[in-house]
């Protein structure tokens, strides 16, 4: 054979060759050349549409969520460029995958919120391309996720409450050994005197109105507690007092509340069973009932401290229109603006907590007032440093919430 | 004993309530819910009893010292009496042993719920629209300075809310979100944060028992 020829032959077995053998990686794929090779072991339905190919994520970990309920496992990864967003898959150890979540293109993170505490997963990643082409990556080595016995997320909460409660206890402590606290001066509370004193000289009643909410709202609590106050003064006046409640829970035991205070006052034959009663637990009903009440029995006095959502206007309005002097707080913010207008004196926030401290003027209550009071300065200033630093540039709450644990 | 026992089992719901959040493990949070939850909805059951029976007892008592319009407790009887037979004779539906239905008059208990309870409370609802004019006639009335910032505030909020509104200044929708967002949002989270300390405090004084007065004292 001659030189040609023996060229010839060279060639033509490479242009066999060439046709014969598989295409490289690069041509295959629609999307831009990605250096993970696609996941293509898995025997799962996604091998069987096989569609057009697509860089997959590479970088790919799971891990148990930290500080949770046990219900939880992270996935994170590296973006695959170009990706429009990717498909969450999961695998019992040697199992078919099956989708449990997507995320957009921008995430490289995904919680899959589905687990049981215990029991141990594999993740892949699939990249999707814009046209639906994928790009799987290999699957994560198996993890479990475990229930935690403290969420360490809230570290930082639990050091501020345990400084809080012990500020209100060295004050209860300090108020206890007799020592005299000053409070500041709440507008409302010292009306209560000249309000429940104004209902006896015209000989008339005293409306208390203890809020829609049922026992489990600390509003509806702090309300109570006031309540006992309150009912001590009627029962030291003769005032009559009428208590109406909007829920059974609540009436039991704010009938409790009048008569342990009449027992308080000296008074407890003054104390009326009929005085506290439930009327019904649909707040817009309960609404019409208490409006009833205050045209027909025109009390000299209302009080309208609790929990209330919109039928707070209508109270308070009615109260107006018959002339009582109107006490009112709540800690729905949004029905704070009706109770400003619409009444004498308003309770803002805390100074319904407030309340019943300041009415008793009870040494250890008042210690507990001044520990909140202290509480919010701290927090005012803590407010106000927080200000200037982001003012400066320094994000303080990032730092709070990425501080070490 | 007597005030040692509600003492104790309050402290013992009040750190279960408290620790919800801060221990997330299933058993404790299953320990949680059985406890206070499910004893809850117990305790509401017999309330609810205790609540019924004392509004009967209210405006019988009523009835029988012909109060000021006892005619009123006469209608409230007649109703609760009516209903709860409909209610228990008749099943949720109408589909017990009473029938609920004469000719084309319904009266089974969800009608009456629907078509009755409904309706009234739609009604006292609507009733809010005229209170909230009254109430703005008063408070829009400029007698100092603070009510005469609070006037043309919530004028500039209103108007930021409708086309009028910026044909009159092309501003003002963003005055008026500006408003909404920035010191509406401020003085928002300054009661907030107040609120969640009174609701810390208040709490304490009850775990610690400083704040009795819920367990009454009269015999």
């Amino acid at each position: 054979m001659n030189r040609s020829g023996l060229l010839w032959l060279i060639g033509l077995g490479l242009a066999i060759g060439l046709a014969l053998s598989p295409p490289p990686a690069s041509a295959q794929t629609a999307g831009p050349p990605g250096d993970a090779a696609p996941e293509t072991a898995a025997a799962d339905s996604t091998m069987l549409a096989a569609p057009p190919l697509w860089a997959a994520p590479s970088d790919v970990a799971a891990k148990d969520t930290p500080w949770d309920d046990g219900s939880s496992i992270t996935v994170t990864w590296s973006a695959a460029p170009g990706a429009s967003r990717y498909r969450i898959e999961r695998a019992e150890p040697g199992g078919p995958f099956a989708e449990v979540g997507s995320a957009v293109a921008t995430l490289t993170h995904y919680n899959d919120e589905t687990v049981a505490p215990d029991a141990e997963f594999v993740y892949r990643v699939v990249a999707l391309g814009p046209a639906g082409e994928e790009g799987a990556s290999t699957p994560t080595a198996p993890v479990a996720s475990e229930a935690q016995w403290f969420n360490g997320w809230l570290t930082l909460v639990l050091i501020a409450l345990i400084a809080f409660i012990a500020v209100i206890l060295y004050f209860i402590r300090k108020a206890r050994s007799g020592e005299h606290l000053f409070i500041r001066r709440i507008a409302g509370l010292e009306a209560v005197d000249e309000a429940v004193g104004r209902a006896t000289e015209m000989g008339r009643a005293v409306l208390y109105v203890p809020g829609v909410g049922d026992i489990q709202y600390l509003s509806t609590i702090a309300s109570l507690n006031v309540l006992g106050e309150i009912a001590k003064k009627t029962a030291e006046y003769g005032t009559a007092l009428r208590v109406p409640c909007a829920n059974p829970v609540v009436y039991t035991v704010a009938r409790e509340v009048v008569q342990g205070a009449h027992a308080a006052a000296g008074r407890p034959d003054t104390y009326d069973a009929d005085s506290v009663y439930f009327l019904t637990e649909y707040a817009l009903s309960y609404a019409a009932a208490v409006q009833g009440i205050m045209v027909r029995e025109r009390p000299a006095t209302n009080f309208l401290l609790g929990y209330f959502a919109g039928e707070s206007l209508i109270l308070a309005e009615t109260g107006a229109s018959t002339g009582a002097i109107q006490i009112a707080g709540t800690d729905a913010t949004a029905q704070l603006p009706f109770f400003v207008v619409a009444c004498d004196y308003t309770l803002i926030g805390e100074e319904m907590y407030a309340a019943s401290a300041y009415i008793s003027r009870e040494p250890l209550s008042v210690g507990a007032l001044k520990g909140q009071d202290v509480g919010k300065v701290v927090l005012i200033l803590t407010l106000i440093v927080g200000t200037i630093l982001s003012f400066a540039g320094v994000d303080f709450v990032r730092i709070l919430e990425t501080a070490p644990r | 004993m007597r005030d040692k026992l509600p003492l104790a089992l309050l402290i013992i719901m009040g750190l279960l309530g408290f620790s919800d959040r801060f221990i997330p493990h299933p058993v404790w949070r299953t320990l949680n819910e059985l406890l206070r939850n499910k004893m809850l909805i117990l305790i509401s059951v017999f309330a609810l009893v205790l609540g019924l029976g004392n509004l009967l007892i209210h405006h019988v008592n009523r009835i029988k010292k012909r109060g000021t319009y006892w005619q009123h407790s006469v209608t409230l009887i007649a109703s609760f009496v009516l209903v709860s037979i409909i209610g228990l004779l008749g099943g949720p539906n109408g589909n017990l042993w009473m029938p609920t239905q004469i000719g084309s008059f319904q009266f089974d208990i969800m009608t009456i719920y629907m078509k009755g309870l409904v309706a009234l409370q739609s009604t006292m609802f609507a009733l809010l629209a005229f209170y909230m004019a009254s109430a703005a006639y008063r408070s829009f009335r400029a007698r100092s300075t603070l009510a005469v910032l609070l006037l043309v505030s919530a004028f500039v909020v209103m108007l930021g809310q409708v086309p009028i509104g910026e044909a009159l200044h092309a501003k003002m929708p963003v005055i008026s979100q500006w408003i909404m967002r920035v010191p509406n949002t401020a003085s928002k989270r300054g009661v907030d944060l107040g609120i969640t300390l009174g609701a810390l405090a208040t709490m304490l004084k009850i775990l610690t028992g400083v704040e009795r007065s819920w367990m009454g004292g009269g015999k």
